[in-house]
């Protein structure tokens, strides 16, 4: 393993050879806090958002929307020739029968299926007090985590991508190597790559356009912001785009569980509990 | 390696184990009246944080007449059922009175008439329903704090509750509509008592004879068929205590959003 032999055996900096994997320091107690305190409040935003989204599922652009206007997006219900109902979600110019998830399951009229509600019976009022409840600590939480990231420089010096490696080539080399699963070695290890890091600003950037259309939502926050309601288009945009964002969260989170049942679940998670990343030198290449 | 594949699988085993029992156990929890008393703070943190920033009483956006809603949907009742509403309802609102009591000083009556001969304001603005909708309409009518003015609040004043004609709940008191408002909202200048929607009289299914437009706040603080208007120090006195028919069924009497 780490006992290669040396071609020359006469220095004494060679009496200590290069160990096969080192464990260093990578994540900060503050982000190590603020992560599992966001994952607690992103599972009971989706699912209680999902119950709020059930009220009325669909979703608009512009400034109104109601049963009357064209939806963008709706999670529907209609009864089928023998009288059955039937899921239909449309998403855009796209419109699918989606019995059993979207729409209609058991057959009951319902946006989402009950067990990725919550509360999983309807329950408008309760979903929106959980809503409200965790938005509170995860917004407290976010902010948090990027006031610090900005100060002590881990948005700098972890995240922000390199002039390297942001060139295109650099890029594409990243996406092929992680197509074909290879984990960097030796000093790229201790280091993210440049596809994780464009994918964790990306989530950055989702949670607080999450927060933002969040409050664009709000009749009171629309009044002493109104500025809100320009950037995002109107209420039922803000709605929409919250709607999108959840999404886009969903699917980092699908691919960052993924990565880290491939990168070693132990030590990722490991890591992301004690702060201490053990990673292969790459000297027994 | 077939450990470590097998350690994995174990994991991801006990790991969905695992969180269905949390799924399942999150979902009592997430009735269980100890939990909602804990997540309810947050709705005293969300009016605080609010009314600070809403302190210098910021008008809600006013649109323009061709934002209006092509339909304006309508929720909640379409017609009350109660004989006395409908009788009136059938004399063009000619009997209907208007009453502003409790914490007054002077209680007042007022016929349709007279409320359409005040000083009225008129505002385009968007209706957001809890459910998530929203339908931009016009609305015209005299201002609460107007009205208020007129009648004089006594010193320990603090809500506004709107009693209505509807039965949402079923017959009976405890079916009942109603609402209420606290002072800051009352005596916003877009708190109005609309009789006039999209420049014709307000239509039954929209509350005829006239609704709250509380503007700032979510659609079911804008009370229809509002029949008396009653000042008072609290709520725990009217309907099961929480200032509103859907309060008393769960939701905010702040919601904020």
């Amino acid at each position: 393993m780490s006992d290669a032999v040396l071609p020359i055996d006469d220095s004494a900096i060679s009496a200590t050879p290069t160990p096969a994997t080192e464990t260093v320091y990578r994540h900060t107690r503050v982000v190590r806090v603020t992560h599992w305190i966001n994952l607690i409040c992103i599972a009971f935003l989706l699912f209680s958002g999902l119950q709020i989204f059930n009220a009325h599922p669909m979703l608009y652009w512009g400034q109104y929307g109601a049963d009357a206007d064209p939806p963008f997006v709706s999670l529907g219900a209609v009864y089928a020739p023998d009288h059955s109902l039937r899921g239909v979600t449309k998403i855009g110019p796209i419109k699918f029968t989606s019995t059993g998830l979207f729409g209609v399951s058991h057959n009951e009229i319902r946006g989402y299926p009950s067990w990725l509600t919550l509360p999983a019976s309807r329950n408008l009022a309760a979903g929106r007090r959980w809503h409200f409840f965790m938005a509170w600590i995860f917004a407290l939480n976010g902010l948090v985590y990027l006031i610090s990231s900005a100060v002590n420089g881990h948005f700098r010096r972890d995240l922000v991508p390199t002039r390297a490696q942001i060139k295109p080539a650099h890029i594409w080399q990243n996406i092929i190597e992680h197509a074909q699963f290879k984990h960097p070695v030796g000093e790229e290890a201790r280091t993210y790559n440049v596809l994780q890091k464009l994918a964790y600003l990306g989530v950055i950037l989702l949670m607080v356009l999450m927060v933002l259309t969040g409050l664009t939502m709000s009749p009171g926050i629309d009044a002493f912001a109104p500025g809100l309601l320009w950037v995002f288009g109107g209420r039922q945009s803000a709605r929409t785009i919250h709607w999108i964002c959840a999404n886009l969260i969903v699917l980092f989170v699908l691919v960052h569980v993924i990565e880290v049942f491939i990168a070693g679940v132990v030590n990722e998670i490991g890591s992301m509990i004690t702060g201490r990343y053990t990673y292969p030198t790459g000297a027994d290449h | 390696m077939t450990d470590a594949l097998l350690s994995r699988r174990g994991l991801i085993v006990a790991g969905t184990a695992l969180g269905g029992l949390l799924l399942s156990g999150c979902d009592r929890l997430s009735q269980a009246p100890e939990a909602l008393k804990l997540i309810d703070t947050a709705e005293g943190v969300t009016l605080r944080s609010q009314r600070l920033i809403l302190s210098a009483q910021p008008l809600a956006k006013e649109f323009k007449t061709s934002d209006i809603s092509p339909t304006f949907k309508a929720n909640g009742s379409f017609t009350p059922t109660d004989p006395a509403y409908l009788a009136m309802h059938d004399k063009g609102f000619a009997d209907w009175r208007l009453t502003v009591s409790g914490l007054v000083q002077r209680p007042l009556s007022l016929s349709l008439d007279q409320l359409k001969a005040l000083p009225a304001r008129t505002q385009i603005t968007r209706h957001d329903c809890v459910e998530g909708w929203s339908a931009i309409g016009q609305w015209t009518g005299p201002q609460l704090g107007g009205l208020l003015h007129t009648a004089g609040l006594q010193p320990h004043a603090r809500y506004v509750v709107f009693h209505c004609a509807d039965n949402l709940g079923g017959p009976g008191d405890g079916g009942k509509y109603y609402e209420s408002i606290d002072l800051f909202d009352a005596f916003h200048p877009q708190t109005i008592l609309a009789h006039t929607m999209n420049n014709q009289p307000l239509a039954v299914p929209h509350g005829a004879p006239i609704r709250l437009r509380v503007e700032r706040q979510l659609g079911y603080k804008q009370a229809k068929y509002v029949m008396a208007i009653e000042v008072t120090d609290r709520l725990n006195h009217i309907g099961s205590g929480y200032g509103g028919f859907w309060e008393d069924r769960g939701y905010e009497w702040y919601a904020g959003i």
